[in-house]
């Protein structure tokens, strides 16, 4: 391994850029003569829109125009999409009300979008719009997961009765109503999955531009996908052809899955920069943030397993009621369906498995993927679930869990997964190591001494990223197959761009990508180049979500790379006059077997462009392109172990330990992976510990809508990891890896609060397990224990 | 944020001055709170006139065995200051966990008092050690300068110069932090003096900063956590919201107090 190589630790190259203030975000970009966009945002959850007087703004100093919903319906604008088809039980297709991006007759929840206002600053803009006078008839809303469906919740769309969206099921019932007869025991959790606000720490933005002389229209904007934004926003919105409108989506600060989605603000800069022929910028508040980014999660679940009387599982039962908000996001159908449910296997031979999911209407921001998205949800439901019948049988939860582990590979769980290669055993044995399990009972005694409670907590999580197989998906619903594109371009010099259709927003593909073609390629890292995230230059790419830019992004490239050699080797053979199969490519070197003969990748480039002496038949050039669409989904897995120290006096929980061993398969910059796990665990215990999002049950308002009440993890939230890696390479992929982006957020949950439930010795503490709910935790406790 | 005149005072009767003549003037100093919460649209004061800038208001002198503060001094000053750190290192600490590295260089106490936000740390300290609230036209006691939520006894126009906090023979502030804001959830400033002993409690109270007379006679008697390990502090009064209901913060001032008399004892 030279020092760039597949598996070195290289620095990121572009920190040097965004650590100096050089990075170049969507805000940071100004078009002459643009104008700006604020937003009239509903106040209300739940409201019918009698009428909306604009007059006063549009007299108001510096406004350029003013649009409502009425403005955008009339121009034939289509509503905001969900491009997942789920069907009920029945088969029926999924009620999906109607998204306008300005909206019409009625608001749903509170910030709603209701009116455009288009001022020559910003600031003109903003006063503009506080002079829109909207006419609301306030109706009753509903905030709740589990009341979305009661009778005497209010109905919020009326293509969805009973605001439910679908009622989907997977897997055998029978099968497992069976298990449950047959079990000597059965263990049942009610647990909620808390709902949690992204905050990427850019903001999202767009600026809209149309181009009167060529009638192109350009979108700068803050994209994960900009590609499949554009598909979005051509051919079901209906803004522009795809050849006429530009995506591109420069420098991006964090998305977490909420900047996959194509929403109101960008949808309407464009289409009001054709109506007004200037741009149009617009950026997020943080406070609009909190309002309108998809929030993730916010499940509530019931989970019955049955056991035998030695601990070997023989079925799982699963209720979910999953909230979705006022609208159905971009993909937000797929989140509680099949990013879910199929993983509720875990790492077990699970004979049986059903889970029943009903999806929701409430009066809240729209739910969409986030950081794992529905992975994290299956995780919380087996792992916690398994811990807890470890502790009803009076059995090791390490021992409870080798019990059942899957050991035979591939792996067909009852719900449509097939686990391709793991050895969850050799991560288990290797976090056991670091975690000094032994060593726990002792530290539990210190703990005790000191008056503080200690508690252990384990999590051994799968996760099906590198989505995905296209055909599959298609089967499932998805409306678009998610493979990857690359086209490696090879300079005459000997340089390389790496075109890729992934996206990074933070990943660091800059530094893993040019590391990977580099490698493969012989040459200096600093003579690879990635060029991304702009619809003119990439032909077409899905995007970065689901840990899928190594397994997919990289495997497309290697195809590419793979083409681009086989071409040098045809062209240097014959300028060396030897036969193709003598020739070694080694070290970005060609040379002739058992000869001095040799040229240089750059020479050989120089020749293909120069084209003075090319092979019969070959073209010029030194470029190949590569689509890699994937055979299975990978199954990153490993082991959290978390550790935490409890005060009983105070509530407050502090994490004293933690372990994690992953198995990514092949890695190629173990700094970068470090990173995303470190990253990862620190949302995870965001969530076990302090985020969560909360809606007024009364008024419908989002009292967390800002950071003074919307609590994100910090550096004194997180001791210092410790992480370990075990290695099964991925065999669906030419590159061998896995993902990991969001194993940590993943596993890291289940983690926590299986450690603060063992240290106070409860089934169940809510999520976040605030110090004020902690506290409450043992004050019930300590009065059941009394009674 | 909605546009607005700009003063720079020369002097505090300059500032005086000028806010006398504004439409709805507000002073500034640090601009921690106001500046949010102008950004936020929630206030739209016509003039700033800015105080932060006048050395009359500076700076930090030993008096007695006590510090007078000037009203512009930044928590970072007093938290660095030695003269704080060797008279009342309890208010030197307390200073220097107010907010972050960036808001305790911009914040000021007068400030601080003047906005007498429920969650802040310095109402605690003055009402704990018996502060004396100075201004361009009189003395204020603590115990009849913080009147409410975000309510003080400052009239239109008055302008705070220095807080001068008397000596302490054992003091000690214990903040309990709102995870998300890390204001002070509950916060609890203990001082034995030779008028007797002062608790003080922030963060918890409806009507803001409060002192705990049981507690005060409890500790009187006897300065030790012991002594008021059987003090209940009743949960009528406290506030209640979704991050600590009202008995909670009622539990944890029992806590924090009993920790920061632990604390005071060394």
């Amino acid at each position: 391994m030279t020092e760039t190589g597949i598996g070195a630790p290289v620095r990121r190259t572009e920190d040097k850029r965004f650590i100096t203030g050089k990075g170049r975000y969507t805000d940071d970009i100004n078009v002459p003569h643009q104008t700006y966009a604020s937003f009239v945002l509903s106040p209300h959850a739940h409201a019918t829109i009698n009428g909306i007087d604009t007059k006063a703004a549009e007299a108001a100093p510096g406004i350029v125009a003013v649009f409502t919903g009425k403005d955008v319906a009339e121009a034939g604008i289509g509503g905001l999409i969900c491009g997942w088809m789920i069907h009920n039980k029945d088969g029926s297709e999924m009620a999906s009300g109607a998204h306008p991006a300005l909206a019409n007759d009625k608001v749903r929840y509170v910030g709603d979008h209701v009116a455009m206002v288009i001022g020559e600053t910003l600031e003109q803009a903003r006063a503009g719009a506080e002079l829109i006078e909207v006419d609301y008839g306030v109706l009753d809303a509903n905030v709740e997961t589990g009341k979305a469906k009661d009778k005497s919740a209010p109905q919020i769309h009326d293509a969805a009765p009973g605001n439910a969206v679908y009622e989907w099921a997977i897997g055998d019932e029978a099968a497992v109503d069976a298990a449950f007869e047959a079990a000597d025991h059965v263990t049942s959790l009610d647990i909620v999955n808390n709902r949690l606000v992204p905050n990427a720490m850019e903001p999202r933005a767009a600026i809209g531009d149309f181009d009167a002389g060529t009638g192109d229209f350009t979108l700068h904007t803050t994209s994960q996908n900009p590609h499949v934004a554009r598909l979005i926003l051509s051919a079901f919105i209906g803004l522009a052809p795809e050849n006429k409108l530009r995506v591109i989506a420069p420098d991006v600060g964090g998305g977490f899955g909420s900047k996959i989605f194509v929403y109101a603000e960008e949808t309407l800069c464009v289409w009001a920069a054709g109506k007004i022929e200037r741009p149009i910028k617009w950026t997020s508040s943080r406070a609009d943030a909190f309002l309108n980014d998809a929030h993730g999660r916010d499940h509530e679940t019931r989970a019955e397993l049955a056991l035998d009387k030695n601990g070997k599982m023989l079925g799982l039962r699963v209720k979910t009621v999953a909230n979705l908000g006022a609208y159905l996001s971009t993909f937000s159908s797929s989140v509680p369906t099949y990013l879910y449910a199929t993983l509720l296997s875990g790492q077990y031979n699970l004979p049986a498995i059903f889970c029943e999911v009903d999806a929701v209407y409430t009066n809240t921001a729209p739910v969409d993927a986030y950081r794992g998205a529905g992975r994290p949800e299956a995780c919380y439901v087996i792992e916690r679930i398994v811990e807890t019948a470890a502790r009803e049988l009076n059995l090791d939860p390490v021992e409870l869990r080798r019990r059942n582990f899957v050991a035979e590979f591939p792996h067909e769980t009852p719900v449509i997964m097939t686990y391709d290669i793991g050895d969850f055993g050799a991560s288990l044995d290797k976090a056991l190591d670091l975690a000094d399990y032994d060593g726990f009972g002792k530290r539990k005694a210190a703990s005790e001494a000191n008056g503080k409670l200690r508690g252990i907590g384990f999590s051994t999580y799968i996760e099906a990223c590198g989505i995905a197989p296209s055909a599959a998906v298609g089967s499932l619903g998805a409306g678009v197959g998610l493979w990857e594109s690359a086209e490696i371009r090879v300079n005459p010099t000997g340089n390389v761009e790496v075109l890729t259709g992934s996206h990074s927003h933070g990943q660091g593909h800059e530094t893993t990508f040019a590391q990977f073609t580099a490698d493969r390629l012989g040459i200096p890292m600093d003579q690879v180049s990635i060029v991304h995230g702009d619809t003119d230059k990439v032909q077409f790419g899905m995007g970065t979500y689901g840990s899928r830019s190594g397994a997919v992004g990289m495997s497309a490239m290697s195809n590419a790379i793979d083409k681009v050699i086989a071409k040098a080797t045809k062209l240097a053979a014959h300028l060396m006059e030897a036969s193709e199969g003598d020739i070694v490519f080694e070290n970005g070197s060609f040379s002739v077997k058992g000869t001095d003969k040799s040229l240089a990748f750059g020479e050989v480039s120089l020749a293909a462009y120069v084209a003075h002496n090319m092979p019969e038949g070959m073209e010029p050039g030194l470029k190949e392109g590569a689509f890699f669409d994937p055979a299975n989904f990978t199954f990153p897995a490993g082991c959290h172990i978390c550790e935490v120290e409890i005060d009983p006096e105070t509530g407050t929980t502090e994490i004293a330990n933690w372990v994690a061993v992953d198995d990514f398969g092949t890695i190629i910059n173990p700094m970068i992976v470090e990173g995303q796990v470190h990253g990862g665990i620190a949302q995870g215990v965001g969530q076990a510990l302090v985020e969560g999002a909360v809606y007024d049950k009364e008024s419908g308002q989002l009292l967390t809508g800002s950071f003074m009440d919307y609590c994100m993890p910090r550096a004194d939230n997180l001791p210092s990891f410790k992480l370990g890696f075990t290695e099964t390479v991925c065999p669906s992929n030419p590159v061998g890896v896995k993902g990991c982006g969001e194993a940590g957020a993943i596993a890291s949950p289940a983690a926590v609060m299986n450690a603060v439930t063992d240290a106070l010795g409860v089934k169940d503490v809510p999520m976040p397990a605030s110090p004020a709910t902690v506290w409450q935790a043992i004050q019930s406790s300590t009065k059941q224990a009394a009674e | 944020m909605y546009e607005f005149d700009y003063h720079r005072a020369s002097s505090v009767a300059d500032a005086a001055g000028a806010l006398g003549k504004a439409d709805d003037g507000s002073l500034i100093a640090g601009g921690q709170t106001l500046l949010p919460t102008m950004k936020m649209r929630l206030a739209s004061p016509s003039d700033l006139v800015d105080i932060g800038f006048l050395e009359e208001l500076k700076g930090i002198s030993v008096e007695g065995g006590g510090v007078k503060i000037g009203a512009a001094t930044t928590h970072a000053e007093v938290a660095g200051s030695s003269d704080v750190a060797s008279n009342i290192p309890a208010l030197a600490a307390l200073a220097g966990g107010i907010g972050d590295p960036h808001v305790r260089h911009m914040g000021t106490i007068g400030g601080s008092v003047a906005n007498n936000d429920p969650a802040a740390d310095y109402p605690a300290a003055c009402l704990a050690l018996g502060a004396t609230i100075n201004t361009d036209k009189r003395s204020i006691a603590a115990d009849d300068f913080f009147t409410g939520l975000f309510e003080t006894a400052l009239q239109e126009g008055e302008i705070i110069t220095s807080v001068t906090f008397p000596g302490a023979d054992k003091a000690a502030y214990m903040k309990f932090a709102n995870p998300a804001s890390r204001y002070a959830m509950v916060g609890v400033f203990v001082a034995q003096t030779g008028d007797g002993v002062r608790v003080a409690v922030t963060g918890a109270g409806e009507d803001g900063v409060f002192r705990v007379a049981d507690m005060e006679s409890a500790l009187g008697g006897d300065f030790s956590s012991g002594a008021i390990s059987g003090v209940s502090v009743s949960s009528d009064g406290l506030a209640s919201d979704i991050h600590a209901g009202s008995e909670y913060r009622a539990h944890l001032i029992g806590v924090m107090a009993r920790r920061a008399v632990d604390a005071a004892n060394g």
